[in-house]
Parts: structure tokens; sequence; C-alpha cells
């Protein structure tokens, strides 16, 4: 029996560790006259004994053990079953055993994630300097199975008027907040930007019911602002959405803008017809459902007509916190069955990362509950959940991210792309952190 | 685990449905035993002796494949490792990365009692329960044994939580370890250099130990050469570079490691893996970019493998989400998410008391019923089914409407004529743009409340009780 590291083996009676040793030098093929009963108990190494001591000691025991473990074997007492089959005495060793490790890649992993390119420039029918190309991975994220063709990007959200958010990030944008075009300037231009998005919020029959009209028009003040690929976002109205991705699609025709978004409720053909017509590429949006995520794409392609490079699924953002378990699993599972051979589900994902400011801990300026220890200044707190937030759902296969504070499209912007792999830096010795000054 | 169907693990069962573990049948309880949510010594008749046989084979065949090791003693004593899957939806993943936070040999007595009672008292609220951190690491930066002793048992006496020693020096490790002996601490580190005098010890102390080495090959000799000289409990750091290639070669090697444990079965490395975010320090000075960057460390080895981490930044910017994505890959995705749907009394609600309205996704509910009930505001509140989605979406996609509203206090039988004398609802702010339709349907007064219900107190001051139109 094994308990805590301590052998006990029955053995007739007391004997000393000394005179073990000369007693069973030798090969031991019986054993007459020796009734098992009492208990001797060979405790391996006594915590706190001379080190030179315990080693010698412990070579001993451990003979000793392997020898009254042979006696009870051959006394018929059931030694292995006593050990759980494990019978191998501990002993010192003065070299260590070469090895080599080496593991397989995953085999499952055939079907490569859709590529889609967003943006056109020029030569492609539209205006922008430059295009974002999303998708064909082979591997989950930053695997070593396969190289992953292309980083992550970050599309910076711009709004068509003022609108509250938190203050961390309010103190960015007071400046430009009334200038859809003077915002989108600034995210492109200070933050690194690479992408905007328009969020046309103001059409919303419950805020000003600006018409599409005027909205497109807004989405044409974005493309001349910036020359970035960009998002158009309605007001998530599903009723007046349609009638404004429309419009704002036609204004932008060429551009292979991304429309946000199709949804199963609401009229999503008039969306993918309008991404068709004018050469945009659809957001096929669903709410932490993975079959609705299939069905959506199902309709997107076989009722629609919309073709594979022309789809982006965005499977919901939830914040830290907020239920990110289940956008994290959600977003993993659709990985996995895209990668694994599900041509329903091997699109390339956005977050709307922005999510993570609706997290009470993002922007209270201290707990509500008495008994939290102290939350600290909400000035730091707000950038680090939206950047976990995206980080953990770069992780699940997460491509594009919508985000808000420049702090955070900074940090998830250098932990991306050194998971990456376009990072050099200086190397580091860690060998000795532990006595490092800090 | 060995076995994937209840039938297997049946065959090693007494089968004689006795219902001692509280299951009806001996089927069902190895059931439960397949998804992880019964102990097979929560079968009395199976630890008698004439099972014992088949009771040491099912214990093997039930054992995760990622060795579950213990850390520390007593109630603040910590499991780590014990996990069966590569993804938690394939089951779930089993306990939660330990988060050790450092101290160090050269820090004046009073800062280092502080700091441990930070980590020790650290607490956030969620859900129901508390989220903590549970260990301290003990660095030797002085290079002295003796000093470091000291600042062990100046740790030992200020917590009960458990301890890691940290040296890469056999002779300081043992000086802590004589302060601690019986405590059970994790002893850091074995390298290719020191694992003589280390795994001597561990075997001396029979203390779990962490062996580090980045290079693959040398980690798996290190393993192999602990394993045959009986040391089983060991803890595997294959280095956490802070930046730039040596970070992704990190991080491919947690990916490495746990692949070969789960999926191809390798034992010689089904170990638990420690992470040490703590690096990001050796790289930026600034306190906030460091404390930055040690999270986003913490997040990618909390997401992928890390089974116990070392960490330094005690600021609730840092320790917050840290703590928070742990509850989030840990959370049992076979767990409800949503509370039964009804109206709910908080407190001791009178005819004055406010009604308010939430939807039954366990994480808003939960939120709201602590923000009430720690404020002490008596009130009904009333879960609506709203398949489990939270407020902000369950509007926009139309799981929260008013025509639920009404079923819910329906079904419940709170007539608001008897129970209130106001006659008035209140809605999430976040469901305002429901106020004319739930007016409509239901004939009550609809009052708006707080986008977040950490600010109902403040929203209650202003607007309650309700004035007579």
């Amino acid at each position: 029996m094994i308990n805590n590291g301590k052998w006990d083996v029955i053995m007739a009676k007391k004997i000393k560790l000394s005179e073990l040793g000369s007693l069973f030098g030798g090969e031991i093929q019986a054993l007459e006259g020796v009734k098992i009963e009492g208990d001797v108990e060979i405790d391996l190494g006594q915590p706190g004994m001379n080190p030179q001591m315990a080693y010698a000691l412990g070579h001993e025991t451990t003979q000793i053990a392997l020898h009254l473990m042979n006696i009870s074997r051959i006394l018929g007492y059931p030694v292995d079953q006593m050990l759980g089959g494990q019978a191998a005495a501990p002993k010192r060793l003065t070299k260590l055993i070469e090895s080599r490790f080496s593991v397989g890649k995953v085999e499952e992993w055939k079907t490569p994630i859709q590529q889609v390119i967003l943006g056109a420039t020029s030569s492609d029918g539209g205006t922008r300097k430059s295009t974002v190309t999303l998708g064909g991975e082979s591997a989950l994220p930053y695997y070593f199975d396969a190289p992953m063709p292309h980083r992550n990007y970050i599309t910076m959200d711009v709004f068509d008027m003022p609108i509250n958010m938190a203050k961390a990030v309010k103190s960015n944008y007071e400046d430009v907040m009334n200038s859809p075009a003077e915002w989108a300037k600034k995210v492109v231009r200070d933050f690194g930007a690479d992408m905007v998005t328009i969020h046309l919020i103001s059409t919303d029959p419950n805020i000003k019911d600006t018409s599409p009209a005027e909205a497109a028009k807004t989405v044409e003040e974005v493309l001349q602002a910036v020359d970035v690929p960009i998002v158009i976002g309605g007001s998530g109205n599903p009723e007046k959405d349609p009638a404004v991705l429309e419009k704002a699609a036609e204004a932008a025709e060429g551009e292979r803008c991304l429309l946000a978004s199709a949804s199963l409720n609401l009229d999503y053909a008039r969306i993918a017809e309008a991404a068709k017509k004018y050469n945009h590429v659809v957001l096929s949006w669903t709410q932490l459902e993975i079959n609705a995520q299939k069905e959506l794409n199902r309709k997107l392609m076989k009722q629609c007509g919309v073709a594979r490079e022309n789809i982006l699924m965005d499977p919901t953002t939830a914040a830290l916190g907020y239920g990110l378990d289940y956008a994290y699993t959600n977003m993993e599972r659709i990985r996995l069955a895209g990668l694994s051979g599900d041509t329903e589900l091997n699109f390339p994902m956005s977050s709307g990362t922005t999510n993570a400011w609706g997290a009470r801990e993002a922007w209270m300026t201290s707990s509500p509950l008495k008994d939290d220890s102290d939350w600290g200044p909400r000035e730091y707190r707000g950038p680090i959940w939206e950047i976990v937030t995206g980080l953990t759902l770069s992780l699940a296969g997460n491509d594009l991210f919508m985000m808000m504070h420049p702090t955070a499209v900074q940090v998830l912007k250098e932990i991306t792309q050194t998971l990456y792999g376009s990072k050099e830096t200086e190397p580091v010795n860690i060998d000795n952190w532990v006595s490092a000054v800090i | 685990m060995k076995l994937n169907s209840p039938l297997q693990v049946y065959k090693y069962l007494p089968q004689i449905n006795c219902a001692e573990c509280g299951d009806a049948t001996c089927m069902a309880f190895a059931a439960h035993l397949i998804d992880r949510s019964k102990k097979l010594d929560d079968c009395p008749p199976i630890l008698k002796d004439e099972y014992k046989k088949k009771y040491v084979e099912l214990l093997s065949l039930l054992a995760p494949e990622i060795r579950e090791i213990t850390i520390g003693t007593g109630e603040h004593a910590r499991k780590i490792g014990g996990d069966d899957v590569l993804y938690r939806h394939q089951l779930t993943f089993f306990d939660p990365t330990a988060f050790a936070y450092d101290v160090w040999d050269t820090m004046p007595e009073p800062e280092l009692v502080e700091r441990v009672n930070k980590i020790a008292n650290f607490r956030k609220f969620y859900v129901g329960k508390f989220l903590k951190v549970d260990m301290v690491a003990v660095r030797c930066v002085s290079g002295d044994a003796i000093k470091f002793a000291g600042a062990v048992k100046k740790v030992s006496e200020t917590t009960k939580l458990p301890l890691i020693l940290c040296s890469f020096d056999p002779a300081v490790l043992k000086a802590g370890l004589e302060t601690v002996r019986d405590k059970n601490p994790l002893i850091y580190a074995a390298t290719e250099k020191n694992w003589g005098e280390v795994s001597e010890l561990a075997l001396n102390y029979k203390v779990p130990v962490v062996l580090f080495s980045p290079d693959l090959d040398k980690l798996k000799s290190l393993a192999l050469t602990f394993k045959e000289m009986g040391i089983k409990d060991l803890v595997l750091d294959p280095g956490t570079y802070p930046q730039g290639k040596q970070l992704k070669e990190s991080f491919e090697r947690f990916i490495k490691l746990r692949r070969a444990g789960i999926k191809e079965g390798q034992k010689d490395i089904a170990y638990p893996i420690m992470s040490v975010p703590l690096n990001a320090w050796l790289v930026y000075k600034d306190a906030v970019t460091a404390s930055y960057w040690e999270t986003v460390l913490a997040s990618v080895f909390t997401v992928r493998y890390g089974d116990i981490m070392i960490l330094h930044s005690l600021e609730p910017y840092a320790m917050l989400p840290e703590v928070h994505l742990r509850d989030t890959i840990y959370t049992d995705p076979r767990t409800p998410v949503k509370v039964a749907p009804g109206v709910n009394e908080v407190g001791s609600p009178t005819k004055d008391s406010p009604v308010i309205v939430t939807t039954n996704f366990a994480l808003t509910y939960y939120t709201v019923e602590s923000d009430l009930s720690s404020n002490k505001i008596n009130c009904y509140l009333a879960a609506v089914d709203s398949d489990g989605i939270g407020v902000e979406a369950a509007v926009a996609g139309g799981q929260l409407t008013a025509a639920k509203i009404k079923d819910t206090f329906q079904k419940a039988n709170f007539e608001f004529k008897e129970k209130t004398s106001h006659n008035t609802l209140i809605l999430p702010g976040l469901a305002a743009r429901l106020q004319g339709d739930v007016e409509d349907v239901t004939g009550l007064r609809v009052m708006i409340g707080p986008p977040d219900s950490g600010r109902i107190p403040g929203w209650m001051e202003k607007n309650w009780p309700p004035k007579p139109k």
C-alpha cells in the first residue's frame, strides 16, 4: 500500500534496518517460518535529514523495500495488487534519461477557411488604396499545424451622430463626434485602424429616422475621407436596415464594403441582393447559435445566390463576464467544424469587440457591491476589458475585430501579430526570472 | 479517461443497485462517473475488500488524461491538471488555472505582509459566488537561503494559501522546505543543471515539483527521469517568453504538450503545465504597460492550457479580467444558463415596493438580484423567459416582448391591483423601446430603469416612489 509515499510492508517481526541489508543481500528463493502479521513502516526519506545521510539511507531503504516486496510476493501476498500494479520502487538516477518529444499534426483539418477580400482598388473597380484579406486558415489560429495566411485585422467604429459612450472612449473622439468623415480620418491616421466601420444609427426610427438617401451620403463622405476598406453598419432596426443598407450599397458600388448585417429576423434576401448587385460582402449575423449560423449561411448561398467569397460571419460577441464563454465556445465550435469539412461554416469571422464596453467593469467608477475588492481606476479597466474580450475570441478563430479604444487596438494588434509571427524583437533570457528585481 | 460509455464502467461496479451513492441504479452512477459529476469513492460497496481488484482497475481507467496534483493542505489546498479534453465544449475543463501572485525575499516585512494579505483577500462577486486567487509564490531574489526561509516563514504565518517556493538553488529550496515542510508547497524548479539535488528534495519532502525547460526534449527527459525515481507529482514549465518569436514558440509548446497528453495519450508528459506571465516585467518597466502585457499573456495561457501560473501585478485592472477569463474558460458548459421564469421576491416586498423586470438569462438575473439584495432594496423581480438571452440582445431579437412580460406575471398569478399600491412596472433601461407596447398590453404604468442594474439604488432615490400622475 502506498500512503503519501510511505511503504507499509508486512513482516513477521521488527528488524533493524541495518540487519536487513545483510539478511537479504542475496537471492531469496523462499522464506520459511515467517508469519505475516505486524507492520514494518519504511519511510522513504525523512524530512530534515542531512542530505548525505538521506541519500545513503535512501539507497538502502529502496533496496530494502524491494527485497521486502519480493518476500511478500514469494509468500503469496498480492503485492502488485496492493500497489495498483505499479510496484516500481523509487531509485536514484545519476543521469537524465535521454528522450525526444514529438507530436503529430491534426489530420482532420482538411478544409481551409474561405478567403474573403474586403475593399477594392482601382484595378478592381473600386477606389481603395489597399484591401484586407481574411480567412484561408487550415488550422486553429497561431497553431503550428499550418501557417496562418493572413493576420487579424481591426476596423474601428465611427457613428453618424454623437452617441453615449464610456468616458475613457469618449475622450478620444470629442473633437470629431459631429463629423463621421473627420472621425474616420482620425482612427486611420492616429490610431492605426486597418478599416473603418460607419454605423448608421441615426436611421433608427426611434432615434432620428434619417432617410436611407441621407445615410448613403454619409457613407460617401467616409469613403472620400479614408482610402481603407469600410464596413457599413445599419442601426439594428430590422424593419429599416434593409432599405438603409441597400441605398448605402448603391452609393458605395464596387468598393467591396462589408454590409452589416444580414440576419434571420430581417429581410436578409434584400441585403444579399444589394451585395450582389453592387459588389459587396455580406456579414451573416446570428446570435450565439451554431445551427442558426449554418441556416443563415445556407440561405445566403442557396436561396440568395451569394458567392462563398462574399460571406463573412458574426456569430455574436458577448463581453468578458457577460457571456463570453458562450461566444468563445460558439466560435471555436464553428471554426473546428469548418476546418473539419462543414462547408456551411468555413467562413472567416468578425467580432463586435466593442460590446466589451457594455460590461460594468469596463466603465463603472467603482463596484456597486460592498464586498468586492477595490476595482481601481476605471480608465485602465475599460481598454483591458476590450483587449481580453477580443484576444479570447482571436484564439477561437475570429479574424476581424470591430473596436473602439485606441489603446485596446494597439495592444490587440501587438499580441495577435506576435502569435501570427510577424513581430521581431530582441531575444529575452528568462532563465533567471525567479531572481529578477521587479 | 480510458472509458467512454456508462456500460463500460458498469462492468466494474457491484451491480447491486443499492442506491447508497444517491443514484437509483449502478448504471445511473456509471453515467455520472463518465461525465465526472461523481467520484468512484461515492460508491461505498466498491470500497470493500471483495471489490478491491475492480476498484483499483476502474480507478486507473477513470483517471483523467492529465495528471491531477494537489498543492497545499487543508481547505485551501488546490488541485491542478485533471483535464480530459482539448476543447471545453467536448466535456468541460476541470481544476481552473491556479493563480499564484509573487512576493520576494528582499521585501521589507511590513510590505511583504501587506502584499500577502492583498492577495489572500482579493475577491470579486460574480453570479452568486466570489472569484478569488489561489496561491503565493515566494521568489528568492537575495540568493540567501536564510533570508528566503525567513520570508517563507512570514508568508506562511500570514496566510493559509498554498505556496510555491521559487529558486534554482537547491540549498535555498531546502531552507524554504524546512520552514513549511508540512504545508505541501510546490517547489520551482528542477532544471537540466540542478535536477539531481532538486529530485532529492522532492523525494525527501514529498512535495510536488516544477520541471523547467523551454526545450521539449529536455523537459520530457526530466519528466521521465523524475517518474523513474518515483516522483509523479510533476508540473511542466516549458517557458513563457514575453514577446516576439519566442512568445509564439512558447504558445506552440503549450499546444504541443497538451495535444500529446490528451489526444495522443503520451503519459510521459501528461502533467499540468505552468505559465509565467510575470515575465512581462522582464521587458516592460512601466507598471501599466507591464500589467497590461502580463494580463495579455495570462489570457493567452488561460485559454490555451496553462494549469497554474505565476503573476506579479496586483492592480485591479489586471486581476479582474484575469479571474473573469478563467471563470469564462472553466465554467461548465453543461450546466443550464437560465433561471426559472417567474416573479420572485427580493427581501420582503410590501405593496409599496417596486416591481422590476429582467430576463431569465442566469447571468443577468443574478447580477440584478445581487445588486438589489446587497443594496437592501425590497422588491419583486420578474424573470421573463427570453430563452436565456440578455436584455439588449433579447429586445433586438424579439425574445423579450410586451406579450412575454404580460405572460410572466399572468403565469405567476401576480395581480398588480392586489399586490401593489402603484400599479407600476419598471423596465430595464436597455428595453426602453418596449415601453409603449408594455403599457398597451398590460395597462400598467411603465417606468424606465437605468441601463445597468448597479445604478438602481441611485435611480430609486430620484424616481421612487413614483409621483402621482
